[in-house]
């Protein structure tokens, strides 16, 4: 297989340095159970700024709640601006951790053996982000958290299963739903490792619970393979279906500027892009910091630029698309939106929006662009502005431009606009710290198990990538 | 027992104490009255003269409990609505009052002296809504928007509640013992000390009351003043005619009508019948194929220069020369003057109509104006103006009357001045220097409906009733007498200006009497009953007003002469003082009252506030409104601040460029700027008063403008779009020529996907299968059976036919008031969250087939939910919280819905409105705070504005959505009325707050799966069309395109 044959032949190995079984349980439990690996400043400086705004978070929320949503800038005809922009963004961020671990998985990428816990614990946590703005954009968050479900009630009294609202709770809460039990499922074996390895009664104690009586024997790890390749199986159309979904929001109303039939598979696209960039946004400075070059070594960072770069095309394309059709519908309500985007008031975001996605990550065409660090992580970086500004240009710039000129009106968000915004932010790196502080960032008996199949030096024939090498 | 003797009671102190009180405030003791010590104690302990709780028995508490529990419930009695018996009147007369019943009563508000006959919906006592007095020749059944925030004025908790004097609280007698002392004082002088400053006064009781009042004190004088008097028609007559005229008009005599500067259809008296009268001489239906034709030449923006078929901006100087060249025209001799190539076809065009035809002046034009129109009337032989005996009770030019005023308190021989309403140390002419001649005066009273200005200057202020409130008199701009009859008895400690004239003279202050005294000296013509006041009075209270009371036509002896000397001398008539062609190059500055706070009394009125004005659609602001040009040359957006100086005076306002406004001048509106007008009305706009002097009252010349550093967001509800930008290729106002129509009505179909009313056709299908044969039958477009259609109830629907409507903005102020919409100030404005459930679109369009800036065609369009048949806020809701109903309404339920605000993304006309606050609950929440004490209960603040809501609409909380009805509790209101007849509900049962306020009769509404009902017929015309009708939304209001008659010959 490709993946292998480069591992094998290639410049940078998809494992770095003279390890060992032993070498890798220690750099990567470690990071866990040792203290002192976290006594450099990084790791607190960090987390306690993102706990500020955390902190900034809870106030915007709190404020909402208790205010309105006149606190943010929405207005008629704009009733959705960063709220959407912001929960659509979120969910395309955790894309990239369910397509690594689910379709690579099946695919048996094994280069994805080292990115996959980390960008699991991405996504679900980009779902925790995503999903408070659809809860409290509503204007009775108090009755929108269960009027949306459908429960039996005495009134009889149903969700309206057409409206694409609904569509999204059952696609985002399967997605939240499923991704946990897969991230979960997959931590029992290095759970059980993190016991053998806990020196504190404790501490063993503690890792016992969540280890769920995992030994290691064939049967358990005989099971549990088929378990995880069930719930693959069953996240890998959640990849296409959930952001499928969430765009359908859009496609399924007749606002110009949205009603188009290219927006599933464009927003698809558009959340692996974000998504992959987003991983090496963060893998890039907790591989320094944690001294995990070995494990996420410049292959992994290649590839991921190769991914984000092939997606970033099908987006880029869409925009072409989205102009396309503009032109082609005839319509004059759509041809405005257009024109609105190329030369009205909002007009700097959009070609903006079009140097971030469309120009800059064509960087990654270049190899030596692709395993320089700097450059990379600059890429991310304007790929996710770029993502988010590809929302706003979707969301309220379509809704400021009407079909009847006279309701046009401009939106300008408020500072608790950017104060929930900054505050999920902060709320998921402070997730991603702690994640990092108290579980193995990266999948133990995954990377033995890949070890075992390089030293081995030839592709053995699993079902799943991954087998204990205890 | 050691009995003390109690303090003894002082007698004086209790007569003081009660001299104060009205009506039914009661008082426990003497020793209340006189809050002697041991009073105090008894209110200070509740047990008084015992040591400790455990003094008391338990059959003393037990008695005290059971008489706390009795008298908790006395308590609740005292309702301020249950008033004297007497009013108790109705127009429809029940058996008893219902509850949850409305009542109505006829009643009349008047603006500038003039009367308007209303109908006042009550629901237990309780005044919620103003609608017009079908019967009432002023009315005709419509509304205009200060009628409709009258109720909100009622119920302003910003109104003065107590007489002050020098800011402190006093009591009535207190202020009656110091006044009729200083009448006494007079009493040897004949009252030459004495004045009284009145506004407009055509109340026959008051006129009366002011005369008896006079001929007590002989050589005390009687001035008027108010800023938006009509000095220069009634001086016009003067000059035409020898003698102050009332100039009314009938346009339904009109074929043709040349308006000069004259906004008749929405800002003189009488506005609302000639906007009736106009529509319907223009109405296109039931294959009807001429209309009339209206020439405007304006100085400023109009709604009635928005309606003209030509229109043309001129500097306010200019108009005067148009008139005089618009009269050698028709006279036979060559124009000569810029618009001499429109002159003489439009000339011949007014000849030719046989005198259906009709020149009005506008108000705010000089005198010499009037005169000439009066001239060119006369030429013409005008059947469409009528001279009548004035309306007033006296006219006098106001600016002179308040001019002799001043001078008079300058030379201190005023020692005691009255003034009556107004507000003059706001709004008089700013050479007058009224504060420093009101200084000089010993007693100055004000008596006033707010604490304003003029009460900071006076030394006693003493509160009115509103209307509703008190009993009172006014003529409508035909002379109609009306009777002013009150909803409720005051809210606050107010007196009507009869109660308060009476009491200055020491006379019985009952107001229901004064009024009726007079009508027993009068007389009540054309009754039923004429040898029965009593009866009679009942009639005229039902109907409202008193019928046969309009203005007589002038009588022989001075008429005759005068009107034979004009057509003598005629033309020549009206030029002696022939105005000045236009003052060349120099910046000109017009003044016009504000087109929703008229003269700025109604400034502190939130819903007037926040109506987007016509054509400009500012809000909660005024501004310098100039031509494009100028503003590109003086390099101003909306918002930059500038200077404008006018004979050394200067006031600094923000900017603002409005097409079609002429060039070479500025319009500027009054009423804004004030600084005691309330909590909504402080601070909002800038002031121009302070430019408008006595010798320029309607526009001055020679002014100078500049850019100076600042800028104050100007707000407005529309962007800034030009509709030929992009071409109207949506269709979203279709227009044409009459000539055309005439010729094709069929060209007027619609041309997208539809003929027009498909939805209509497949009804009557349904409902009358096999019975239409005269046109053919398209399938809706829809993959889908319609489950809605197939009932047998009743389909509503709508219609807006945009040739009749004006753009006036009563509709919006009558949906506000009808569905309890919300104020939600100018800063929730600028961000796009205003709460009206209808609104006027306003858009530019090419006039003679070119676009311009300068003059461009400006087209209304009233939006409201139009319950598409297909409605795309439906299906997108994900709880089901906006849905359709069997009788095809798109209806909103709020308390399903959770804000998602989907629903109103996915509406292609943006007419759903979200609670982005609790705006409802805040109106307070303006751009400044309310004061604190206001919210206090006993100062019943914020609490009086609840008792304003409609009890039959939903009060809607923050955080839903809601939108137009089609008034539904109206709809349920009729349908319980037929279900209890047994009958089906007839066309014409329900009518719509917009429908009904309507001057223009635009708005139709009704069951259209009836294809008889007046909307069905109305759907079949060839103008109808639906909004976007290719989104096949299918809404079910339809509009009838609009049709303009110009003049082939004349030239734009």
């Amino acid at each position: 297989m490709m993946a292998d044959k480069e591992g094998l032949g290639g410049h940078d190995p998809l494992i770095g340095g003279q390890q060992t079984f032993q070498s890798l349980d220690n750099t990567i439990a470690s990071v866990v159970q040792d203290q002192k690996r976290h006594s450099n400043k990084p790791w607190m400086a960090t987390t306690f700024i993102a706990f500020i705004f955390v902190n900034i978070l809870m106030v915007s929320v709190g404020w909402l709640v208790y205010q309105g949503i006149g606190i943010w800038g929405n207005n008629v005809p704009a009733g959705w601006a960063f709220d959407i922009i912001n929960f659509v963004w979120w969910i395309g961020i955790g894309h990239a951790g369910t397509l690594i671990s689910a379709i690579l998985l099946l695919l048996r990428q094994q280069w994805r053996n080292s990115i996959n816990r980390f960008s699991e614990a991405m996504t679900i946590f980009a779902v925790m982000c995503a999903a408070m703005f659809p809860l409290f954009h509503t204007g009775r968050p108090w009755v929108a958290f269960y009027w949306l479900l459908p429960y039996p009630n005495i009134m009889g009294v149903w969700p309206q299963f057409r409206s694409p609202l609904i569509w999204d709770v059952f696609a985002v809460s399967t997605y939240f739903t499923v991704s946990l039990v897969f991230w979960l499922v997959g931590l029992v074996p290095d759970f059980g490792t993190l016991r053998d390895r806990a020196e504190k009664v404790a501490m063993k104690r503690f890792w016992a619970i969540l280890a769920m009586g995992w030994r290691g024997s064939q049967k358990h790890w005989h099971r549990y393979e088929q378990a995880y390749l069930i719930l693959a199986g069953i996240s890998t159309p959640l990849v296409l279906s959930v952001h499928s979904i969430v765009s359908l929001d859009f496609a399924v109303s007749i606002v110009p500027g949205w009603n188009t039939a290219v927006f599933p598979p464009y927003f698809v696209a558009g959340a692996v892009f974000a998504g992959f960039a987003m991983v090496l946004l963060l893998a890039i400075p907790i591989r320094a910091i944690y001294g995990l070059k070995d494990l996420i070594t410049m292959r992994h960072i290649d590839w991921c630029a190769k991914i984000m770069l092939t997606t970033g095309l099908i987006v880029f394309f869409g925009y072409m698309l989205e102009v396309y059709y503009g032109w082609y519908s005839g319509e004059i309500p759509e041809t405005r939106v257009m024109l609105w985007r190329f030369f009205g008031p909002y007009k700097y975001l959009y070609w903006l929006l079009i140097l971030c996605n469309g120009v800059i990550p064509q960087l990654m065409w270049s190899p030596k662009a692709r395993r320089h660090i700097p450059t990379v992580w600059f890429v991310c970086l304007v790929v996710s502005l770029g993502m988010w500004l590809e929302r706003f240009v979707i969301i309220p710039m379509s809704l400021t431009i009407n079909y009847l000129p006279a309701s046009d009106r401009m939106y300008y968000p408020t500072l608790w606009d950017f104060g929930m915004f900054t505050g999920t932010i902060g709320f998921f790196v402070f997730m991603m710290f702690l994640f990092v502080r108290f579980l193995p960032t990266i999948n133990m008996f995954e990377m033995k198990d890949l070890l075992h199949t390089l030293s081995h030096g030839k592709a053995r024939k699993v079902a799943v990538g991954a087998k204990g090498g205890r | 027992m050691n009995e003390e003797r109690p303090a003894s009671i002082d007698l004086a102190k209790a007569r003081e104490a009660l001299a104060g009180k009205r009506g039914q405030e009661y008082w426990r003791s003497l020793e209340q009255l006189a809050e002697t010590p041991e009073f105090r104690a008894w209110v200070d302990d509740e047990f008084p003269g015992r040591a400790t709780l455990a003094q008391i028995d338990r059959r003393t508490i037990l008695k005290f409990m059971g008489a706390s529990m009795a008298l908790a419930g006395l308590a609740g009695c005292r309702g301020m609505f249950l008033d004297e018996p007497r009013v108790v009147p109705y127009v429809k007369a029940p058996e008893e009052l219902v509850p949850g019943k409305p009542l109505f009563y006829a009643s009349t508000f008047s603006l500038g002296g003039y009367g308007v006959g209303v109908l006042v919906e009550s629901h237990e006592g309780r005044p919620t809504k103003i609608e017009g007095n079908p019967d009432h020749p002023a009315s005709l059944g419509a509304c205009n928007p200060w009628m409709q925030a009258s109720i909100l004025g009622l119920y302003d908790p910003d109104r003065s509640q107590n007489v002050t004097s020098q800011g402190d609280i006093s009591t009535w007698n207190a202020f009656f013992a110091i006044a009729r002392e200083a009448l006494e004082k007079q009493k040897a002088k004949g009252g030459a000390g004495i004045r009284l400053l009145t506004e407009t006064v055509t109340s026959p009781t008051l006129a009366r009351q002011i005369g008896e009042f006079l001929a007590a004190y002989p050589k005390a004088h009687w001035h008027q003043y108010e800023p938006g008097a009509r000095d220069s028609a009634y001086e016009g007559t003067m000059m035409a005619f020898g003698q102050p005229v009332e100039t009314v008009y009938d346009l339904s005599k009109a074929n043709r009508i040349v308006s000069l500067d004259a906004d008749f259809l929405t800002s003189m008296p009488g506005s609302l019948v000639y906007s009736r009268q106009f529509a319907d001489g223009r109405r296109l239906t039931e294959g009807r194929t001429s209309m009339s034709r209206l020439y405007m030449f304006e100085s400023g923006v109009s709604v009635t220069g928005a309606n003209a078929d030509h229109r043309w901006p001129v500097k306010p100087s200019e108009i005067g020369a148009i008139a005089a060249e618009l009269l050698a025209a028709l006279s036979g001799k060559p124009a000569t003057g810029p618009y001499k190539a429109q002159i003489e076809p439009i000339a011949r065009d007014l000849k030719a109509q046989n005198g259906a035809t009709v020149v009005i002046p506008g108000d705010d034009q000089p005198a010499a104006l009037h005169a000439t129109c009066h001239s060119i009337n006369e030429v013409l032989g005008s059947k469409a103006r009528q001279i009548v005996e004035p309306v007033a009770a006296k006219p006098v030019n106001h600016t002179r009357s308040l001019s002799e005023l001043c001078d008079a308190m300058k030379t201190g021989s005023v020692d005691a001045l009255f003034i009556l309403g107004g507000n003059p140390a706001y709004d008089a002419p700013a050479d007058f220097g009224i504060a420093d001649a009101l200084a000089k005066v010993k007693l100055k009273v004000r008596h006033g409906l707010y604490e304003d200005e003029t009460s900071a200057l006076c030394d006693w202020h003493v509160p009115a009733t509103h209307y509703l409130e008190h009993w009172s008199d006014a003529r409508a701009f035909d002379g109609t007498a009306s009777i002013v009859q009150p909803l409720t008895a005051p809210l606050f400690d107010g007196r009507s200006d009869h109660q308060l004239l009476a009491g200055l003279m020491g006379k019985p202050d009952d107001g229901h009497d004064l009024v009726q005294e007079t009508w027993k000296q009068r007389g009540i013509p054309n009754s039923p009953f004429p040898n029965d006041f009593e009866k009679s009075w009942r009639e005229v209270l039902h109907a409202g007003f008193v019928p046969g009371t309009a203005a007589k036509l002038p009588t022989e002896s001075w008429a005759g002469q005068a009107l034979v000397k004009m057509k003598k001398e005629g033309i020549l008539l009206g030029i002696p003082d022939a105005p000045q062609r236009s003052g060349g190059p120099a910046l000109e500055v017009a003044f016009r009252l504000d087109p929703a706070l008229h003269d700025g009394r109604f400034n502190n009125l939130g819903w007037l506030q926040e109506l987007p004005r016509p054509i400009t659609q500012n809000l909660w602001d005024n501004a310098a409104l100039m031509g494009i040009g100028a503003a590109e040359k003086l390099g101003v957006e909306a918002g930059d601040m500038v200077e404008i100086t006018v004979g050394g005076r200067t006031i600094k306002v923000a900017a603002m460029p409005q097409p079609g406004h002429p060039e070479g001048s500025i319009t500027i509106h009054l009423g804004w700027g004030r600084t005691k007008a309330g909590t909504v009305g402080n601070g909002t706009g800038f002031d121009a008063y302070p430019l408008r002097t006595s010798a320029r009252m309607g526009h001055a010349g020679g002014a100078q403008i500049k850019k100076i550093d600042g800028f104050h967001k100007v707000q407005t509800t529309q962007m800034h779009h030009q509709m030929e930008s992009y071409g109207d290729k949506l269709d979203i106002i279709r227009t044409g020529a009459l000539a055309d129509y005439a010729k094709h009505p069929s060209s007027f179909a619609p041309t997208i996907h539809e003929s027009p009313g498909p939805v209509d056709e497949a009804l009557e299908k349904s409902h009358h299968p096999g019975n239409d044969q005269n046109r053919q039958e398209q399938p809706a477009i829809t993959m889908y059976e319609e489950e809605v259609f197939k009932t047998n109830l009743p389909q509503w629907g709508m219609t807006i036919d945009l040739n009749s409507c004006i753009g006036c903005n009563a509709c919006v102020t009558a949906c506000q008031a009808e569905n309890n919409v919300p104020v939600v100030g100018k800063t929730q404005v600028g961000r796009g969250r205003e709460m009206h459930w209808l609104r006027i679109d306003r858009y530019y369009g090419p006039r003679g087939g070119q676009g311009s800036l300068e003059n461009p065609d400006m087209l209304f369009q009233p939006m409201m939910c139009g319950h598409c048949e297909i409605a795309p806020c439906e299906p997108v809701c994900p709880v089901g919280a906006t849905l359709h109903s069997h009788e095809g309404l798109n209806q909103m339920v709020y308390n399903r819905c959770v804000g998602t605000r989907y629903c109103s993304n996915n509406c292609p006309y943006k007419v759903r409105r979200f609670n982005f606050f609790n705006f409802t609950d805040n109106q307070d929440q303006f751009s400044t705070q309310t004061p604190p004490d206001v919210r206090e209960p006993k100062h019943n603040g914020i609490q009086l504005l609840k008792m304003l809501n409609n009890p039959n609409v939903t009060v809607r909380g923050r955080g839903v959505m809601e939108k137009c009805t089609y008034c539904v509790q109206r709809i349920n209101d009729a349908r319980i009325e037929a279900k209890k007849g047994g009958r089906p509900i007839a066309d014409g049962d329900i009518v719509t707050a917009c429908q009904q306020a309507c001057p223009a009769r635009a708005i139709t509404f009704g069951n259209i799966a009836d294809k008889q009902s007046a909307v069905a017929k109305l759907k079949r015309e060839p103008r109808a069309y639906r909004l976007l009708e290719e989104l096949n939304t299918r809404p079910r209001t339809s509009y009838l395109s609009r049709v303009r008659n110009p003049n082939p010959e004349v030239p734009a």
